[in-house]
């Protein structure tokens, strides 16, 4: 196996760097300690996300994630953000469909306070009616902006498609008809029922030492409950595939999203996966789909495919955008390079240039502290282990021809797939 | 496992001044800086080039962007598709950007294959070779950028709208990526004009970040870069100076597709590279105090005490060769009409200008903008990026280390001052996005 080589060598240093933290009360942290630059990055996430949002209310956890850093404690929204500028603390939260997550990065002098600015956020929130009604119509104004944009909606055209009666086919920033309904007494029982000890994961990244993290991580998570109290989101296959679904909107240019079955991230075959993927419709030059619809054709600006797991739900997905007059020739020469990557899989030099690129690139996931600590983070969600990072390399280098065709006949084999289509298409 | 705390002080205090980095030249005049950063065993490595979409001939708008494209073409050494398939081989990531001033090409790639990265980019400094079946179909690719950045986003035709009302006669009034009906005419030809004209030593700045040494990149950019023969000179930018705004312009746009209307307001204002000492510094400063997220005049008068707006803040493009802007805007919560949330812009920069700036506040903008320099050491490509950029629009590596001190020395009347020089509403374009209730 040539690939074998240098890279998978040098990684090993990633993971023996890594130290499991766990404070006096029990609370486990992932951290890599450097000193090079005077500054602290904490990243944090909780299971949960909008797919925890109650029925009819779309939004809530978009709109938490908003407000946490809106007053806390003895501070008033204005009070808060103020302490933040004077210690130059970045610290936002955010709800993606599956999880709650915070973000943290402080220089060192002001690491006392920056920690007790978070703390604050996770104990004493103070949801002020003021506040919540200043970022509900804050987050209404993001929902009009999107509510004829093409990209956003052929994600929501295809998303309420794959997902009907299912939280992953709802928008995770709600509609205007869900915000409306969302009171202050859903707000404090998502957070109350989501924000716990049980799920939380964290990663560090800094010039801070495990004996000075545990402590921190006492007073910052230490007083959340014990325990989530999760609503049961159900195992869900995409609906739809197969069929099409054109929305029509008065523009030059027709944006197209297609999608099918995928893999889970803890689904044996991922990293094969990640591989054919890679071949189809990856970020590099050489993707087919980069050829064939954009290179040779100039069909497109953007083509891309990427595997999408969900913590209930998997698909690998793509999209583009090309004119009105030449959607119907793109979608079908998409459809038809998905078919033969389905029937015979990566040639040989394809699945031994993608090994190379996934390998060699691995390490460009480390070159800053945020990027590491949201690593470490997503390491311990998809629950890989904390030699992962040290492995990871091996199992790209260890696929065989035989095991990427057989992966891209269970993810293309029948070639079919659901597609949203807004814009104006000529023969769609 | 632990690091002793006076070892922790060791550390932060020998890092405090932040990366030492190296400039010098090669004999062909081509510029080399050197940002060490030997945390992961990754260099960035960049190419910039002087010259963006201002420097676009007359009547061929796009072609700094084009040529940017094309520039994936090949080369007889390296033919098409060889340059990528090497990067991605080797397990790194590329791309490239075009912006007003500058063009610049950058590959992430392990540190040890930095001498192949320069060996490769060194060979399309010069030897691009381009056909017209690798142009036509490149052409439509811009096209289909072009629509999907501009064409289907009303949001974007008003920015290009209101670029063309503020430059009446300096060239950032045209779009980067360029009009429609200009792309659709350019060519093999005018591509390589530029491409001639511009992609010279003397006209590029190297930019290497991360696990390197300056003395290894000296060597490595002397057997490649170094072999390009000097053209003697670099190439002068000409561009026609926009004059003084005498008035006030409104650009409205009206869409079917908006559903959220927004107002703008833009100003002429001096760049680092044209303003009087302190003056672009004393804009940051005056950014900070009006425009900040959540703590600016605005947001607190618009958003949270006159609650007309839903967000409110503001940016200014320091960073340019030539007089730049200077933008305000507002988000109307429903119902509120555009004129009002102007003039409630108006009398916040009028209360700023009357009143001066508070100490405080004064102090947190200062604080904010300095963190920042901090942050940015955390990422290589930041850094590389920061450095680059200043250096194509008329800045070099000491006024970056030096950026900082002069943020600290920004007095509160140089802040108004500034304010009351460059804020005039008399003297501004208001941009209206809103929906074509017609249509």
């Amino acid at each position: 196996m040539t690939v074998m080589n240098a890279p998978v060598a040098r990684d090993a240093s990633h993971a023996s760097r890594i130290q499991r933290v766990v404070s006096p009360s029990g609370i486990e942290a992932w951290l890599v300690e450097d000193y090079t630059v005077p500054l602290i990055a904490l990243e944090f996430s909780v299971r949960g996300g909008a797919a925890q949002d109650p029925p009819g209310k779309a939004g809530t956890a978009a709109m938490l994630a908003g407000l946490l850093d809106e007053g806390a404690g003895p501070y008033d929204s204005a009070a808060f953000h103020e302490r933040l500028d004077e210690f130059a603390v970045e610290l936002r939260f955010h709800a993606d469909r599956d999880a709650v997550s915070g973000t943290l990065r402080t220089l060192i002098k002001h690491r006392g306070e920056a920690f007790d600015l978070l703390r604050l956020c996770l104990a004493e929130p103070r949801l002020d009616d003021e506040a919540i009604e200043r970022v509900r119509a804050q987050v209404e104004a993001g929902v009009r902006h999107e509510l004829n944009d093409p990209d956003a909606m052929v994600a929501r055209t295809f998303a309420a498609s794959a997902f009907p009666d299912h939280p992953y086919g709802r928008p995770v920033h709600g509609t205007l008809e869900s915000l409306p309904l969302i009171m202050r007494d859903d707000l404090t029982a998502y957070r109350e029922r989501v924000i716990a000890r049980e799920t939380l994961k964290i990663g560090v990244v800094g010039a801070i030492d495990a004996a000075a993290l545990a402590v921190e991580l006492d007073r910052v998570f230490g007083h959340l409950p014990a325990g989530a109290t999760l609503e049961i989101v159900a195992d869900v296959a995409p609906h739809g595939i197969g069929t099409r679904h054109v929305v029509d909107l008065d523009i030059p240019q027709s944006s197209i999203r297609f999608g099918a079955p995928g893999l889970a991230r803890r689904d044996p075959d991922w990293i094969p996966g990640l591989i054919v993927n890679h071949v189809l419709g990856g970020g590099v030059f050489s993707a087919r789909l980069f050829r064939e619809v954009r290179e040779k054709r100039g069909l497109a600006y953007s083509v891309y495919s990427h595997l999408a797991p969900y913590a209930h739900a998997a698909l690998v997905s793509g999209g583009t955008s090309t004119k009105n007059e030449r959607a119907a020739e793109s979608l079908a020469l998409i459809e038809s390079e998905i078919r033969a990557m389905g029937a015979s899989g990566p040639t040989e030099d394809e699945l031994d240039k993608a090994k190379k690129y996934l390998i060699g690139s691995y390490a460009l996931n480390f070159d800053t502290s945020t990027k590491i600590a949201g690593q470490l983070v997503r390491i311990q969600v998809d629950n890989l282990g904390i030699d992962y990072m040290d492995r990871r390399n091996g199992l790209v280098a260890a696929v065989t021809p035989d095991e990427a065709a057989r992966v891209a006949a269970r993810l293309f084999g029948d070639g079919r797939l659901l597609v949203a289509v807004v814009g104006r298409p000529t023969g769609l | 496992m632990t690091s002793s705390p006076a070892a922790e002080s060791d550390a932060a205090a020998a890092s405090a001044a932040g990366p030492a980095v190296s400039d010098f030249r090669l004999a062909n005049g081509l510029e080399v800086v050197v940002i060490p950063d030997h945390r992961t065993p990754v260099v960035t490595h960049m190419i910039w080039y002087r010259n963006g979409s201002a420097d676009d001939p007359a009547g061929k708008s796009g072609i700094a962007h084009f040529l940017e494209h094309l520039m994936f073409k090949g080369t007889e050494a390296h033919p098409l598709g060889e340059f990528s398939n090497i990067v991605a081989e080797l397990g790194g990531q590329e791309n490239a950007f075009t912006s007003m001033d500058y063009t610049a090409y950058y590959q992430r790639v392990a540190r040890e294959h930095l001498g192949t990265m320069m060996a490769l980019e060194a060979d399309r400094m010069t030897n691009l070779v381009l056909s017209d079946d690798i142009v036509d179909p490149e052409r439509d690719v811009v096209l289909e950028e072009r629509r999907m950045r501009v064409e289907t986003d009303p949001g974007s035709q008003l920015g290009e709208s209101i670029a063309a009302a503020l430059f009446t006669h300096h060239p950032y009034g045209k779009p980067i990526i360029g009009w429609m009906h200009e792309i659709e005419g350019l060519g093999r030809e005018d591509a390589l004009a530029f491409y001639r004209r511009f992609y010279t030593p003397e006209n590029a700045i190297l930019v290497v970040a991360g696990d390197v040494d300056a003395e290894e990149v000296h060597r490595l950019a002397d057997d490649t870069y170094g072999r390009i023969p000097a053209r003697g000179e670099a190439p002068v930018r000409v561009r026609p100076q926009e004059p003084d705004s005498r008035a006030s312009r409104l650009v409205s746009l009206a869409d079917p597709k908006v559903e959220q209307p927004v107002l703008q307001r833009t100003w002429l204002v001096p760049s680092y590279a044209t303003a009087a000492p302190g003056e672009a510094e004393a804009l940051d400063v005056l950014l900070q105090v009006l425009g900040a997220n959540a703590t600016g005049r605005l947001h607190r008068r618009l958003v949270v005490e006159s609650r007309n707006a839903v967000m409110a803040g503001g940016w200014y493009m320091g960073t340019a060769l030539d007089r730049t802007r200077l933008l305000l805007y507002a988000v109307p919560r429903p119902g509120v009409a555009l004129e009002a949330l102007g003039r409630e812009i108006d009398a916040t920069v009028a209360h700023l200008v009357a009143d001066g700036v508070e100490a405080r506040e004064l102090e947190r903008a200062k604080t904010r903008l300095i963190a920042d320099t901090v942050y940015a050491r955390d990422s290589q490509s930041s850094l590389a990026r920061i450095y680059g950029s200043t250096l194509t629009t008329g800045g070099t590596v000491e006024s970056v280390s030096r950026w900082p001190d002069n943020i600290e020395a920004v007095t509160a009347e140089a802040v108004r001052d500034a304010a009351r020089r460059w804020l005039d509403p008399r003297h501004c374009v208001t941009g209206y996005l809103i929906k074509d209730e017609a249509a």
